[in-house]
């Protein structure tokens, strides 16, 4: 299972990475596995501002969907419209290609909250 | 939980395994898409050994089927499978099944593993009305028997290799005993709930082995792989085949499904629920079984509902997903019968959002 050093992770399994005042927001690649094919993600709140632990959208596999959830508070300012042809990228590469959103964050500092790779390694293996 | 005779080669594949009617089965291999076009495209391998299969034999076999079951079995000869269903008495549906004829007093039933136990309860309470002996006229062999579904265009082909009597002539729905793999009778029907052609083969557990090695071998030229049950779903989901548990139940019609051309009202025929149905079918149906396809973005799913145009409910989707082959979100629905014509307008419910669908003609897969 992929986990990268420089992301923070929730325990939905979503990833964020932030760069500058901006962050890119996905899930990982634990959800994607346990997810099987992904063939549609929908998401309609570009320009919304979102709380935490809200819904951004969702992801359709073949046979499951699930919400995305914020990984932190922030506004939706970008949607990857690459997935909207080629929803595939979140199987076969969910930290680069696949990446779903760009928020701006709300507080920086709400991104201590979350996970380190080492703690969502952790999590996942006590699944 | 049950294994089947080929867990042990789901596992050593690295399949993901979850469990199915109380047995632990493959849902995926390589992924669901994958797995799918391989049976579309060339030939893939189910273990579906957690089918049922119940013998019916002695001189009331004849009688105890047509009474149970809704299709003509006085049709069958010998060699020959017919696809059926059993009603409940109330209207509804036990099971679907197929009916192989063995010999006019040798009947093999195969049934849904979720309902073994339960068909098994309903078959013996009517065969013991009959006289029957139950362990000898009716016999429940679902735990010694072991099946493999080969599916696909190139499946009959593969399979061949490995028999000296002919099965690329065989037709549609029939069966033949033969020395498969080297083990001798073998019992191999060109049947199966893909769409896609191909064979299903019913072996003794001890038999497993040896044909799973060698049904591999045989296919490797041809690109042979696992399919896992995610694809088998998905599958026949594309050609509109009714799965009990989702589109069928013991609260549906074998009318109201579509399955009235396996519903014979001949005169030569008795059977449970014949008057009720036939009562049904003159008076017109009030709800139907559709296709349909949906125009918005997004992805039907079983239970969502199905409403008209101002939002109110009218039915549910029973199957539904997004179609690997046409790549078009497709499901099964009950409808008012009149929604049901080809090119209505319904709408689905996804999660709060209406999204515009299309009643459209079965199967949705239509061949390449």
């Amino acid at each position: 299972m992929n986990i990268l050093d420089d992301l923070k992770y929730t325990r939905e399994h979503e990833w964020i990475r932030v760069e500058g005042d901006l962050a890119k927001v996905g899930i990982t690649d634990y959800a994607q596995s346990q997810m099987g094919d992904i063939v549609f993600v929908d998401v309609q709140t570009v320009g919304e501002m979102l709380e935490k632990g809200e819904s951004l959208g969702s992801i359709e596999a073949v046979k499951t969907v699930e919400e995305i959830y914020m990984p932190v508070s922030g506004k939706i300012v970008e949607f990857n419209e690459k997935l909207s042809e080629n929803a595939d990228l979140l199987n076969k590469d969910p930290y680069g290609e696949g990446w779903i959103v760009k928020i701006s964050l709300t507080d920086p500092l709400e991104i201590n909250d979350l996970l380190d790779a080492q703690s969502y390694r952790t999590f996942i293996e006590s699944l | 939980m049950k294994n089947t005779p080929f867990t042990k080669f789901h596992v050593a594949l690295g399949a993901k395994m979850m469990p199915f009617a109380g047995y632990n089965m493959p849902i995926q291999y390589e992924g669901v898409i994958a797995e799918h076009l391989t049976v579309r495209k060339s030939v893939g391998v189910f273990d579906v050994s957690h089918m049922g299969e119940i013998w019916v034999r002695g001189p009331q076999a004849l009688d105890l089927l047509q009474y149970i079951t809704t299709n003509d079995v006085a049709k069958l000869y010998d060699g020959k499978v017919q696809y059926s269903c059993m009603p409940n008495g109330k209207g509804g549906i036990v099971d679907d099944i197929l009916v192989y004829r063995i010999t006019a007093q040798s009947y093999l039933l195969v049934v849904n593993a979720a309902n073994i136990e339960k068909d098994w309860n309903w078959i013996t309470q009517h065969a013991l009305a009959l006289g029957m002996q139950i362990g000898r006229d009716v016999y429940n062999a679902s735990d010694e028997t072991a099946q493999l579904a080969i599916q696909g265009p190139l499946a009959l082909k593969a399979m061949q290799k490995l028999t000296s009597a002919s099965i690329l002539d065989m037709e549609y729905y029939t069966w033949k005993y033969l020395e498969f793999a080297g083990i001798k009778n073998i019992l191999l029907s060109t049947t199966g709930y893909t769409g896609s052609g191909g064979c299903e083969i019913y072996m003794p557990n001890e038999a497993a082995d040896t044909i799973w090695k060698a049904v591999f071998e045989a296919g490797k030229e041809y690109g042979i792989k696992p399919i896992g049950l995610g694809a088998r779903d998905t599958l026949r989901l594309e050609m509109g085949f009714c799965l009990y548990g989702n589109d069928i139940d013991d609260t549906t019609s074998p009318l109201e499904a579509g399955l009235g051309w396996i519903t014979k009202f001949t005169d030569t025929k008795n059977f449970i629920d014949k008057e009720y149905l036939l009562q049904q079918k003159k008076d017109g149906l009030k709800r139907k079984l559709v296709g349909f396809v949906l125009k918005d973005k997004g992805i039907p799913r079983q239970h969502y509902p199905i409403c008209n145009a101002s939002g109110n409910k009218i039915g549910e989707v029973t199957s539904g997903t997004m179609s690997p082959s046409l790549n078009i979100p497709i499901g099964l629905g009950y409808v008012p019968i009149e929604f049901s014509q080809l090119g209505s307008e319904i709408f689905i419910d996804v999660r709060g959002k209406l999204l515009k669908a299309e009643v459209v003609k079965l199967p949705f897969y239509k061949g390449e």
